[in-house]
């Protein structure tokens, strides 16, 4: 007699596959949004699970924001190219040039507001009625809320009050034209489940997940890359330290942990014993307490 | 390491969060930025100590109002076992919320105030675990502080609480454990103020609970969900159903049928992700290739020809209404059931349940939201079903208006 159980791994794996399948059959033109950050590379993963031996029926989307580590891009066309998807890229920098997007100014300005532009740009562009992406509820308490297939309306926004309610494994993607949906097939999954999942498939990460040697400085309790884009004021020091990324996203706001872990296992570790959420060094997160919400019923990620 | 999903219902005063929130403390799957974050919104709120709910209740609406208002999703992990809650609020306007957690959840724990005792509250959320066939229930008795950990107390309410339930069918493992939330008595570690309870704490049976058996794994069905066909040179004539198996086992050489068409064929392969499996199961994601080539899509169903669904373009179910529009006779929806979607007319509303008193009541020309009842439904295609009590997935729909789009029904096959 067999003992029909599945680990736990196993059936976080059993439902994103379904809720990417869901996602392919509900809609006419979906797309992956592809960072090259792990979440993403965990669900372009799964969607080639999903589909094999057929392609993954959806581009691969990124809006780049033009802010990007080197080694993030480097690997996001490498990705594409390697697994046979079609790559779209919306550049922050087109919005601006067109004057839809207006860059912040002063002492915090980023780009990552920004996003928001571009993103819903792309989505009426390139006509995409879901947009999968690697959100998970464990992030961020306003996250926690979130469907798996979430309803935008006509403007791209979220409305947290009105939400659908999901059911078994009944999933209604029904909408007007001119709507659209998030997918997240990784709602369940925590940062944790992330990493044991890439562990246990052998998934290939950007080096800036592991423990190296860089220039760094301290900005309100963040440590930030000194790049292009950083550079020390006045009052701060460079310093050399050893860091790894917890989280991918714009130079700008990416904050660091400082960290000698340099493979997946030791990284493990370092999970495991964290007291701070891996959102804990976003400066994104930290501009209120509901900054997250505010920037989800605009239309972020 | 395997997997529970467990919900609860309630409002700040039952002591849910301050259970919730010891159990995610406890187990350190709070983190230090969190616990500052909810400490300084406290402090701003003017609360005289840290408010747990706030880790929960993450919307603005939420955090003003001090209350529950949607399902939350909480996650946390011991050696053992990994952990979803879906926390919902307790009070009557939010039956759907409560509807929508228990859907998914293998357990739910009730709480109990042990100063109130067996109260509307308790029924009404043993209603809704019983309705949806949650078959493990903790009766969680909290407050023991606050009655001096009187077993007396104690094994009066369970009394009280399993004469109510004897009423409930499906609540097949009922487990009471009196707890104090706040001092955590019995919740991760046994209480010494309470020698006399000779069960075990709340975490220790929460990881260790068998839920292993509430899947279907005898009568074969599978969804499908998508058909692969990759038009490559390599797979040309690679013709791959994709489902997540909703019971039963299919390994290659099972002989099967295809609903509703009828065509049989048998199982050549079952892959998963490029490799082959010897057999699947629920709830696997897989893909499934036939010896036959037959006409096969999204909506049809594969099964065993000795012990398929019942096919039918009726079907009586019990379904709880969530929209602010009354249903009424003859409303015309679009119900979706396993990958399947077709148009439905409510032909007849035979009672409803008054929640609180598990009275039915006869009269129900109209279902106004939240409510709970009896309905027959006739689809404009037949259907492949269970009854719910057999089989969570085929057994259950959603009722969708097709002016909205919005889900305004959950139904159980009866």
């Amino acid at each position: 007699m067999s003992n029909y159980n599945l680990s736990h791994l196993n059936q976080l794996e059993a439902e994103a596959i379904f809720i990417l399948r869901e996602t392919a059959a509900q809609f006419e033109n979906p797309g992956l949004l592809f960072s090259a950050g792990k979440d993403s590379i965990v669900m372009a993963h799964l969607a080639r699970k999903a589909f094999y031996p057929a392609r993954i029926p959806f581009p691969l989307v990124h809006v780049d924001t033009g802010h990007n580590f080197p080694e993030t891009i480097a690997f996001r066309d490498a990705y594409a190219e390697k697994i046979g998807a079609r790559l779209f890229v919306g550049l922050v920098q087109d919005s601006i040039d067109k004057g839809t997007a207006v860059e912040e100014t002063g002492a915090n300005a980023s780009r990552n507001k920004l996003q928001t532009v571009t993103l819903l740009e792309t989505i009426e562009e390139q006509q995409y009625d879901a947009v999968l992406g690697g959100g998970r509820r464990d992030e961020e308490k306003a996250r926690a809320k979130e469907r798996f297939f979430s309803h935008r309306n006509d403007f791209g926004e979220w409305d947290p009050k009105n939400q659908r309610p999901e059911l078994w494994n009944l999933f209604n993607g029904r909408k007007q034209s001119g709507e659209h949906f998030r997918v997240f097939p990784l709602s369940n999954f925590t940062e944790m489940d992330v990493w044991m999942y890439m562990h246990r498939e052998g998934i290939e990460l950007p080096s800036l997940y592991y423990a190296h040697e860089r220039e760094t400085v301290t900005r309100n309790g963040v440590i930030l890359s000194v790049s292009e884009f950083v550079q020390p004021r006045e009052g701060e020091t460079v310093e050399v330290k050893k860091i790894r990324f917890r989280t991918m996203g714009d130079a700008t706001i990416t904050g660091a942990v400082e960290s000698s872990a340099d493979t997946m296992e030791q990284i493990i570790e370092e999970v495991a014993a964290a007291r701070q959420t891996e959102r804990g060094n976003r400066a994104d997160d930290k501009r209120s307490e509901t900054a997250m919400e505010d920037r989800k019923k605009e239309g972020y990620f | 390491m395997d997997l529970l999903r467990f919900t609860t219902a309630g409002s700040v005063d039952d002591g849910k969060s301050t259970l919730i929130g010891r159990l995610l403390y406890d187990s350190k799957s709070i983190f230090e930025d969190q616990l500052e974050a909810i400490e300084e919104s406290s402090r701003k709120k003017g609360d005289e100590n840290v408010n747990l709910a706030l880790l929960t209740d993450g919307l603005k609406a939420e955090r003003e109002q001090g209350i529950t208002i949607d399902v939350a999703y909480r996650y946390f992990a011991t050696p053992k076992r990994k952990f979803i809650i879906a926390d919902t609020p307790g009070h009557i306007q939010y039956t759907r919320n409560m509807v929508t957690g228990a859907s998914t959840a293998n357990l739910a724990i009730i709480l109990i105030d042990a100063r109130k005792g067996v109260i509307e509250q308790t029924k009404r959320h043993s209603f809704i675990a019983n309705l949806l066939s949650i078959k493990h229930v903790v009766v969680a008795v909290n407050k023991m502080d606050l009655v001096d950990y009187d077993q007396g107390v104690y094994d009066e309410i369970v009394k009280d609480y399993q004469s109510f339930v004897s009423r409930l069918d499906n609540l097949v493992d009922i487990t009471p454990i009196p707890i104090s939330a706040l001092n955590g008595d019995n919740v991760v570690e046994k209480s010494k103020k309470m020698s006399w309870f000779e069960g075990s704490s709340l975490l220790y049976h929460l990881e260790n609970v068998y839920v292993g058996g509430d899947e279907n794994h005898v009568q074969a069905r599978f969804p499908v969900q998508w058909v692969i066909r990759p038009q490559s040179d390599k797979f040309h004539d690679f013709r791959g159903f994709a489902g997540r198996v909703a019971g039963g086992v299919f390994r290659p050489g099972d002989d099967v049928t295809v609903l509703p068409s009828g065509f049989s064929s048998r199982v050549k392969e079952v892959f998963q992700d490029g490799e082959e499996m010897e057999e699947a199961f629920a709830p696997q994601s897989i893909t499934i290739t036939l010896e036959d080539e037959i006409d096969i899509s999204r909506g049809d169903m594969l099964v065993k020809a000795n012990n398929p669904p019942k096919q039918s373009q009726n079907l009586e179910a019990m379904i709880c209404w969530f929209s602010n529009q009354n249903l009424n006779q003859r409303a015309k929806l679009i119900i979706r059931h396993t990958t399947r979607e077709t148009k439905a007319i409510v032909q007849k509303m035979s009672y409803k349940v008054d929640i609180n008193t598990l009275r039915k009541e006869e009269d129900s020309s109209s279902f106004s939201l939240n409510e709970i009842g009896r309905i027959s439904l006739r689809t404009a295609a037949p259907l492949c079903y269970d009854s719910y009590n057999n089989n969570r997935q085929t057994g259950s729909f959603i009722l969708i208006d097709p002016g909205t789009n919005e889900t305004v029904a959950a139904g159980m096959i009866v």
